[in-house]
C-alpha cells in the first residue's frame, strides 16, 4: 500500500520527482502525524517555505517515500513536534526562519535564532518583530544537582555548540544541547542561485561530507529536470563517495580511541586517513573532492595516475587495517572505556529514524545506498553491517566493518569505469514552469536529504538540505544520561554529528 | 600492540621535510606585525583554534597538521585548549553573527602579545557565504587579523607554510 493511500490529500503535485508530493488539508496533515506516532512511517525531513510546510515520509518496510504539504493560509500549521518529538528542532527552525506558527506547540523556544541576525524570520519575506528573551534551558531539579556549561568554543579543534550538563556528582542527569552557532543562512543564499553556485554551497554545507552533499544535490536537480547522467560519471561519484567514507571513518576510529586516551590508534589511523586524502588529491585534484560532482555528471575525469594511486591505497589498507582491528579488539583498557558506554536505545533510533552508524549500531537496518538502491549502488555488491548493542563500541565496529566494505566497493568500481563520457548537458531552461526534485545520499554519518524547486530558468527557487545529524543529535542527549561527564567526549566523538550541517 | 609499536620504531619516519615559509605570508606579516613585545616568545607558539562558523573542512585540514606526515609540534607549534594559554588564534569561517560575540570574547581572553591568523576563503571575506543575513564577513571585520591563509580549504602544507612564516617573523624580532 502506498503512503498516500492512507493519507487523504487534495491534489498530487505532478512536477515533483521521483517520489510523489501531495497537498493535504488539516485532516491529511494530522493523519500523517498519526502514522508517525504509531511508528508506521519515519520522518525523513520537515521544512518550510514562506506559506507552506512539507514533511518527507519514509515507509521503512517498503522503502517508499512521499512528501506531504500543508498550505499555511493563516500563517499556522498543526504542530508535529507536540505529538512526534523527532520533529522538534526542525519545527523550531521552521518558526525561526519563516515565522510560521505551529498551533498547539508546547516548545517554541528559538533554535537557530540567537537574536543576533538583526532581523527575525529572515526567510518569511515579511518585516516583523520578535521578542529577544534570554534562552531558557529545560529545568532539572533535585538535591545536589549542579550545572556545567560548555561551549560554544570547545577545548579541541571542533565546531562550536553549547552543551548544558546537569550533573549529580560525576553522573550526568541531563544534557541539553543548544546549537545554531554556525548558522550561515545557506538556504537563503540558495534562493535565486544558479545551479552551479548552489552546488558549491551544497558542497560546503558540511565539509566532511562535501561529496555526499554534492551527490544528493546533483541527483535532486537531475530528478527535477529528468536528466540521465553518463554511466562513467555515476561510477566516479560513487568512487568519491566511498573514498570520503573511508577517510572519515578512519579519522573517527582513531579520534574515538584518542578520547579514551589511546593515542597509538589515533596516530595509526591518522596516517591512513592522510593516505586517503592524498590519493583523492592525485585522482581528483582536491583532497576533499569538492566541486567535482555537479548536476549532469562530474566536472573532471579521474587523473591518469589516479587509478594506480587508489590501488596502492587499497593495498596499504588491506595490509595495515586488519592489524589495527586486532589492536582495537585486544586492548582491554580501551574496551573498558567503549563497551557499555553511551548506549542508545533501539526504540529511540527507530522513532527518530536515526541513520548512519548511530542507527545501525542500535539495530536500525537502513542505509540509503541499499534501501533506496540509487545508482550505481544498485549494481554493486556490499553488505550493510547492523549491531544491537548501541554503545560506543558498537558504533566503532560499524565503522570498522564499513571501512572494509568501502575498500571492496572501490575495488569493484575501479574494475568497471566505462567509456569517457562525463557530463550530460542540462537544458538552458524549461518551458513548463517550476520543477521539483528530491534525493538522498548516504554520507559517512548517515543519509543526506536534498529537496529543491527550480524555476523556468533553472535557478534555485527553494532548496532544503537535511543532514543526518538532525535525528542523531537529540539521541546523544539520551546516550550520555547516567554516564559520567568525563565520558562525554568519547560519546560525542562516537556520534561525530555535524554542527554546520545541522545549523545550515 | 607490540608489533605495531616496534614497526613504528624500525620503519623510517613518515614525517616530511619542512616547507619554506610562504613568501606572500612573510610580506603580509612584515607590514602588519609591528609590536615590540614579540621577543619574549622565541620559536614556540601556542595556538587556539576558533571555528567561527566554518563548514568544518578547514578543521579537518588543521587536524591533519598533527598527523605523522606534517607533525606540526616539531616546530614548536602546539594546539592548546584555552585562549588564555594561547599566543595565536587560528580562526576559520565567515564569522556567523551567532559566533561573533564568542569570537570577540575569545580574542579578549587571549593575553598580549597575540596574533590572529584567518584560515580559509570564508575567513578572508566571507567567501561564498558573503552577503548572508547570518554572516558578518571576513574575520578582520570582528577582530584584527595579522595573517590570512587562503584556500577552500587550505591544504595542510599551505597551513604549515603560513604558520612557519609567522614563526620566522616572530623569531626574527627577538
Amino acid at each position: 500500500m502506498g503512503i498516500l493511500d492512507s493519507i487523504p490529500y487534495v491534489n498530487a503535485v505532478l512536477s515533483h520527482r521521483p517520489w510523489p508530493r501531495a497537498v493535504v488539508t488539516e485532516t491529511g496533515w494530522k493523519a500523517a502525524i498519526d502514522r508517525l506516532v504509531e511508528g508506521g512511517l519515519t520522518l525523513l525531513g520537515f521544512w518550510g517555505e514562506p506559506a507552506a510546510v512539507h514533511m518527507a515520509l519514509l515507509d521503512d518496510g517498503s522503502a517508499e517515500i512521499a512528501v506531504v504539504t500543508y498550505a499555511c493560509t493563516a500563517g499556522t500549521f498543526p504542530s508535529v513536534a507536540s505529538r512526534h518529538r523527532p520533529a522538534l528542532r526542525l519545527e523550531r527552525t521552521i518558526h525561526d526562519l519563516f515565522g510560521l506558527v505551529p498551533t498547539a506547540a508546547d516548545d517554541l523556544r528559538p533554535w537557530l535564532d540567537h537574536h543576533a541576525w538583526g532581523k527575525p524570520y529572515p526567510l518569511s519575506g515579511r518585516n516583523t518583530s520578535r521578542d529577544a528573551r534570554p534562552y531558557r534551558f529545560l529545568p532539572a531539579e533535585g538535591e545536589a544537582l549542579h550545572q556545567v556549561a560548555v561551549g560554544p568554543v570547545h577545548a579541541g579543534i571542533i565546531e562550536p555548540g553549547h552543551f548544558r550538563f546537569t550533573a549529580n556528582g560525576e553522573h550526568v542527569a541531563r544534557l541539553e544541547q543548544w546549537l545554531g552557532y554556525t548558522h550561515k543562512g545557506i538556504e537563503s543564499l540558495m534562493q535565486g542561485a544558479s545551479l552551479e553556485a548552489a552546488a558549491k554551497l551544497a558542497n560546503r554545507t558540511s565539509g566532511d561530507s562535501a561529496v555526499a552533499y554534492a551527490f544528493a544535490f546533483a541527483r535532486a536537480a537531475e530528478a527535477a529536470l529528468d536528466v540521465e547522467v553518463p554511466q562513467r560519471a555515476t561510477w566516479l561519484r560513487a568512487l568519491m563517495a566511498e573514498l570520503e567514507r573511508l577517510a572519515n571513518h578512519l579519522g573517527d576510529i582513531g579520534a574515538i580511541c584518542n578520547d579514551a586516551s589511546f593515542a597509538l590508534m589515533h596516530a595509526q589511523t591518522g596516517i591512513l586517513r592522510e593516505r586517503c586524502l592524498r590519493a583523492a588529491n592525485v585522482a581528483f585534484g582536491h583532497r576533499l573532492m569538492m566541486d567535482v560532482i555537479v548536476p549532469g555528471g562530474v566536472t573532471r575525469d579521474i587523473a591518469p595516475d589516479g587509478v594506480s594511486a587508489l590501488r596502492a591505497l587499497l593495498t596499504e589498507l588491506r595490509k595495515v587495517f586488519p592489524r589495527l582491528i586486532e589492536l582495537y579488539d585486544n586492548t582491554a583498557s580501551l574496551q573498558d572505556r567503549t563497551v557499555t558506554t553511551g548506549i542508545v536505545k533501539a526504540d529511540y533510533v527507530r522513532r527518530f529514524g536515526a541513520g548512519g552508524y548511530v542507527g545501525r549500531a542500535s539495530g536500525r537496518d537502513f542505509d540509503a545506498r541499499r534501501t533506496l538502491a540509487y545508482a550505481p549502488y544498485d549494481q554493486l555488491s556490499f553488505e550493510v553491517p547492523v549491531l544491537d548493542a548501541g554503545d560506543v563500541n558498537a558504533r566503532v565496529w560499524i565503522r570498522i566493518r564499513e571501512v572494509e566494505q568501502s575498500v571492496e566497493l572501490i575495488e569493484q568500481i575501479l574494475g568497471r569505469l566505462g567509456p569517457a563520457e562525463l557530463l550530460t548537458a542540462l537544458p538552458s531552461g524549461i518551458g513548463r514552469g517550476a520543477c521539483e526534485g528530491m534525493a538522498l545520499a548516504e554520507a559517512f554519518r548517515g543519509d543526506v536529504l536534498v529537496w529543491l524547486r527550480l524555476d523556468g530558468e533553472l535557478r534555485v527557487e527553494r532548496c532544503h538540505l537535511r543532514d543526518a545529524s538532525w535525528f542523531q543529535w537529540p539521541l546523544l542527549e539520551t546516550a550520555i544520561e547516567g554516564n559520567i561527564i568525563a565520558d562525554f567526549p568519547l560519546c560525542n566523538k562516537s556520534f561525530n554529528c555535524s554542527y554546520s550541517g545541522a545549523d545550515l | 600492540m607490540r608489533k605495531t609499536l616496534l614497526e613504528s620504531l624500525t620503519h623510517g619516519s613518515l614525517t616530511e621535510p619542512a616547507p619554506a615559509p610562504d613568501e606572500s605570508a612573510l610580506a603580509e606579516l612584515a607590514t602588519k606585525v609591528g609590536r615590540t613585545a614579540q621577543a619574549r616568545l622565541g620559536r614556540s607558539l601556542a595556538i587556539r583554534e576558533v571555528d567561527a562558523g566554518s563548514c568544518n573542512a578547514c578543521e579537518l585540514e588543521i587536524h591533519a597538521l598533527s598527523n605523522a606526515f606534517y607533525d606540526v609540534e616539531r616546530f614548536g607549534l602546539r594546539f592548546v585548549a584555552s585562549p588564555r594559554h594561547a599566543d595565536v588564534l587560528l580562526v576559520t569561517g565567515p564569522v556567523t553573527k551567532n559566533m561573533r560575540q564568542a569570537l570577540e570574547r575569545t580574542y579578549n581572553a587571549t593575553p598580549d602579545p597575540k596574533w590572529v591568523v584567518a584560515v580559509g576563503g570564508c575567513a578572508v571575506d566571507g567567501g561564498i557565504f558573503r552577503g548572508s543575513y547570518a554572516c558578518v564577513g571576513g574575520v578582520s571585520e570582528t577582530v584584527p587579523v595579522d595573517l590570512h591563509i587562503k584556500g577552500c580549504p587550505p591544504s595542510p602544507m599551505d597551513l604549515l607554510k603560513g604558520l612557519l612564516a609567522l614563526l620566522e617573523h616572530v623569531g626574527a624580532k627577538r
